[in-house]
């Protein structure tokens, strides 16, 4: 017998979604009670093999390209169905419990903190540019961020990281399988060699751009007929 | 002042502006003119101001970065004042710059977010319930009579009794509605009841009796109903399917098994007599 059917089989039974470590557990259970001794070659399978074998199985649906897939979210394991066959399950199964969607500035905030945590809030607010109070507390509420710690830093601010609430709500694998995850890590933006524009002392802006203006425009401020950047 | 104030929430900050108005102009981020960009952003803020809108303090933050970008180029470099005490610190406009690709990048990485927790609404996980093999047909054989619980109490009665020390009289501690709560309170917290459970901390005698009393009476009111799931095995409470509600309207019928059960509460010590006799 193959440990991936008898994976699978777990999972396609199993009320909750299952990590390697408590499939392994499931294992040496079923090999103790076991009397016949078919479950006994499977006692001692590490948690990594069960991974491996997982991961095999999960390509192995996904090469089916049936309705469903064996997926992980926050390490444990199960199968959900494809998202384009919603309606039909939205019909058998009507109305989900989902929360309510997050908002374009708590999905920038949850965006800063997932990539680049742990990190304190003025370091959220550096990159985004505005207080973040208010969205922080929303995304503490639904729990998707948590306070990790302190920074060892004057006044010692608390530090905040992501859930596996968080991974569960965007159906994520882990921190690793958030897109671009090694583009928008900690790595700082790399300054261009001679990509600015211009340099002090040489003003680029043609001077009737410069001047100030005592009556501001009423309308929105158009396209402007001005130079385009010198670069 | 105008009644009315419109918060601006087009834009999620003056960096949220900023990006937009390069997208406007179609440029790179690294290309951008900064002194087109500073004279765009205030005509914005004029606007801003006369539409009566609330202008956070973070415009005005980055209105005066972009000035200050602005007034160095005027100048030619030899004539600039390095102030005082002040390390000339990086350029003021590749600071700019460099907070305007990093938000981008995690506005765009937002984006991606927001496409994921759209396609995770639409992603059923299989969660089948647990399998229930035969488990209907015992919960009939189960059904309890008075008999059996008085049986039960007189068990728990007789574990009890040599611990109790008879020459003292003590105040009645427990009454039969304050364990009647109690009783609701455990089945709403956990659901279902073991008969020997709510006997297990009783101290005395007459708890013990008073905690039965309380049984009875939720049994009454069929609030409460009990089984025995196996033969010679534990009694299992469980609260009543049925509203009580719609119960409590016709306490005439009366369970017939359970019809001993009919003592009121009030009637506390009598019966307490009857059943330690």
């Amino acid at each position: 017998m193959e440990l991936k059917f008898i994976l699978e089989s777990i999972l396609f039974s199993a009320q909750q979604p299952l990590s390697p470590k408590e499939l392994r557990d499931l294992l040496a259970t079923a090999a103790e009670h076991d009397e016949e001794g078919t479950a006994k070659p499977f006692k001692k399978t590490s948690p990594d093999a069960i991974a491996t074998a997982l991961e095999e199985l999960a390509r192995e649906h996904n090469d089916a390209a049936r309705s469903y897939r064996l997926v992980c979210v926050a390490g444990s394991w199960q199968f959900a169905s494809e998202p384009e066959y919603a309606p039909w399950i939205k019909a058998l199964v009507g109305h989900r419990n989902r929360p309510t969607r997050l908002s374009q500035p708590a999905l920038e905030t949850l965006a800063i903190i997932a990539y680049r945590q742990p990190l304190t809030r003025t370091e959220i607010e550096q990159v985004r540019g505005v207080a973040v109070d208010g969205v922080m507390q929303t995304l503490l509420e639904r729990g998707l961020v948590e306070q990790t710690g302190r920074a060892e830093i004057p006044g010692r601010p608390m530090q905040y990281g992501t859930t596996s609430a968080f991974l569960e709500y965007f159906g994520l694998k882990g921190l690793e399988d958030l897109p671009a995850a090694d583009e928008l890590r900690r790595i700082p933006v790399q300054k261009p060699e001679s990509l600015l524009t211009v340099d002090p002392g040489l003003a680029t802006a043609p001077p009737e751009q410069l001047q100030m203006q005592e009556q501001p425009a009423p309308e929105p401020p158009k396209d402007q007929p001005e130079s385009q950047p010198s670069a | 002042m105008t009644e009315y104030k419109v918060k601006f929430e087009v834009f999620e900050g003056p960096l949220d502006l900023l990006l937009y108005l390069i997208k406007k102009d179609e440029v790179d981020i690294y290309d951008v003119n900064l002194t087109q960009l500073a004279t765009q952003f205030i005509e914005y803020i004029e606007l801003m101001r006369m539409l009566d809108l609330e202008i956070a303090g973070e415009f005005l933050v980055m209105a005066s970065t972009l000035m200050y970008i602005k007034s160095r180029e005027l100048l030619p470099v030899e004539q600039q004042v390095t102030v005082e005490g002040e390390d000339e610190g990086e350029d003021p406009r590749w600071e700019l710059i460099r907070q305007l690709v990093e938000y981008k990048k995690f506005k765009d990485a937002a984006a991606q977010l927001q496409a994921l927790e759209a396609r995770q609404d639409s992603v059923y996980p299989r969660l089948p319930v647990k399998p229930t093999f035969g488990q209907e047909a015992p919960k009939d054989r189960g059904s309890v009579s008075i008999f059996d619980l008085l049986n039960a109490v007189n068990a728990v009665l007789k574990r009890v009794s040599h611990r109790e020390d008879l020459r003292d009289i003590f105040e009645d501690k427990w009454s039969v509605s304050d364990k009647i709560e109690e009783l609701r309170r455990l089945l709403v917290e956990r659901g279902t009841l073991r008969f020997s459970e709510i006997f297990a901390r009783a101290e005395s005698r007459s708890e013990i009796v008073v905690t039965f009393l309380a049984l009875l009476e939720l049994i009454r009111l069929r609030h409460l109903v009990c089984s025995q799931p196996e033969q010679f095995g534990d009694i299992e409470i469980a609260r009543a399917p049925m509203p009580p509600s719609a119960a409590e309207a016709e306490p005439a019928a009366n369970n017939n098994h359970l019809g001993a059960a009919q003592q009121p509460a009030k009637e506390e010590d009598t019966s307490i007599k009857t059943l330690s006799t």
